[in-house]
């Protein structure tokens, strides 16, 4: 009874469930955001590194190289903490998405030149011989075939994201995980955090179920 | 008849290993031209230079059409007016035979929608697949996927055609089907340079029968002569080989 009372406290939790969906709201809103930079940017620095003179294709290696070592909370902080030094300013939401975004738009240019290699040459070649441009061959030709390849890893790489929000609650974001250690603070009780590690899981355990089931999908649609 | 395609001097090396080696050959408007020899001979590699498909040494010069192929902004010129038919095909998997057919007349031509899906039956039409028009490449043989690869090609109403051993990695009772459809635009005064194994076809269709071994062209003429009085051992040899059995 003592256990049920600590952790699953329902009055706490019914107390606490208003501002948890604030956070919720607050953790949906970094996560989409931060999705979308990190997609748009991945697809813009995938198909530069494809076409790129040189020198920018060895930028972008260097990008996509250091924003996939570096810790994510540390990257965080840096924008948070260290920016504001040098006249950056941002707000935690910007800070985040900042952060979330570099990251993500590093780990989905990888995704992204996969999938586009994973596309026979032959389609290149076909491309090339009837005079389309380069802009046409992948709108037209490569990227509606490595869509479907990346799917998957890139629904992976979102849910990634979506977790790594929690972290915006280190730079004073009033996001789900702040919000219920606000909320447990407040109450003397853990009930609120129990709360969220359970949003969490409802939220993401359909996407990582829809990843499962798009992998076996495009298995087997395999030749 | 003028030349459409003047290759001079054509030299393609991988690192040390030469592929083609100081290559000549002018073909004429209207040419049919069958490019035999044995596998490793550089006959693929000597075609997609034309087109650019694969560099070569900057000594070497094709033109085509009177545009010199060099990486550029005429390369796209040069790409437009030479169509090409891969061994594997390289149709869209992603979009219908129709719009496979569409695509590069309306992105590289800026043809309409209504005009290019016309032109597209009617090309489907001539290589006999007009009622698979609304299917995608998967759901057809290999034999009508590369007829619907020769409608594609011929969309740009290109000034020369380019085939890659288009018979090779057919099943052998289609190779007929679309060596039937080469015949019958080898009769349309399109340019034509066939790399092919077919000596049937090269026989019956080719005004010129250029033979290849080593990255050199050993031999070439009329196939009468090439086929029938061979000039050079190791044409008669290669034809030996192949002819007999």
């Amino acid at each position: 009874m003592n256990i049920l009372n600590t952790f699953f406290n329902v009055p706490v939790l019914l107390d606490s469930l208003p501002v948890l969906m604030m956070g919720l709201l607050v953790t949906l809103e970094i996560g989409v955001v931060s999705i979308l930079v990190g997609l748009a940017g991945g697809l813009v620095l995938a198909v530069a590194r494809l076409y790129a003179p040189g020198l920018v294709r060895t930028l972008i290696v260097a990008y996509v190289n250091v924003f996939r070592s570096i810790p994510l909370l540390v990257l965080l902080i840096v924008v948070y903490y260290a920016l504001p030094f040098v006249g950056i300013r941002l707000s935690p939401f910007a800070s985040a998405v900042t952060a979330l975004g570099l990251v993500s738009a590093a780990y989905t240019a990888e995704i992204f030149r996969a999938g586009i290699e994973a596309v026979p040459n032959g389609q290149f070649e076909a491309s090339a011989a009837l005079g389309l441009s380069n802009r046409h061959t992948m709108v037209d030709v490569i990227l509606p075939q490595a869509i479907r390849i990346v799917i998957p890893p890139l629904t992976n790489n979102s849910i990634n994201v979506m977790k790594d929000t929690a972290l915006a609650s280190v730079v004073a974001m009033p996001d789900l995980l702040k919000q219920a250690t606000q909320a447990q603070a407040l109450a003397a009780n853990p009930t609120p955090l129990i709360g969220a590690a359970l949003i969490y899981v409802l939220l993401l355990c359909p996407m990582v179920l829809l990843v499962a089931r798009l992998e076996k999908h495009l298995n087997r649609g395999k030749r | 008849m003028k030349p459409i395609v003047s290759i001079k001097n054509l030299v393609k090396a991988y690192g040390s290993f030469t592929v083609l080696h100081r290559i000549d050959l002018t073909i004429a408007e209207g040419e049919v031209v069958c490019v035999i020899g044995p596998s490793g001979s550089g006959k693929s590699t000597l075609i997609r230079c034309i087109n650019h498909l694969e560099g070569f040494a900057a000594e070497s010069e094709i033109v085509v059409d009177g545009v010199a192929v060099l990486p550029g902004a005429n390369l796209a010129r040069v790409r437009a007016e030479v169509g090409m038919v891969f061994q594997s095909f390289n149709l869209f998997p992603h979009m219908t035979v129709l719009k496979n057919v569409m695509l590069a007349p309306m992105r590289v031509r800026g043809m309409k929608a209504e005009a290019a899906a016309a032109r597209a039956r009617d090309l489907l039409a001539r290589v006999g697949i007009l009622e698979q028009a609304e299917k995608f490449p998967g759901q057809l043989s290999g034999g009508q996927q590369q007829r619907v690869a020769i409608a594609r090609a011929l969309a740009m109403e290109p000034r020369v055609l380019l085939f890659d051993e288009p018979t090779s990695a057919l099943d052998p009772e289609m190779v007929g089907e679309v060596l039937d459809v080469m015949k019958k635009l080898a009769g349309t005064g399109v340019t034509m340079v066939v790399v092919t194994h077919e000596m049937g076809f090269a026989r019956q269709v080719a005004d010129r029968v250029i033979f290849m071994d080593g990255g050199r062209i050993v031999e070439s003429g009329t196939p009468a002569a090439l086929f029938d009085s061979p000039q050079e051992a190791r044409t008669r040899a290669f034809l030996r080989a192949v002819l007999n059995h």
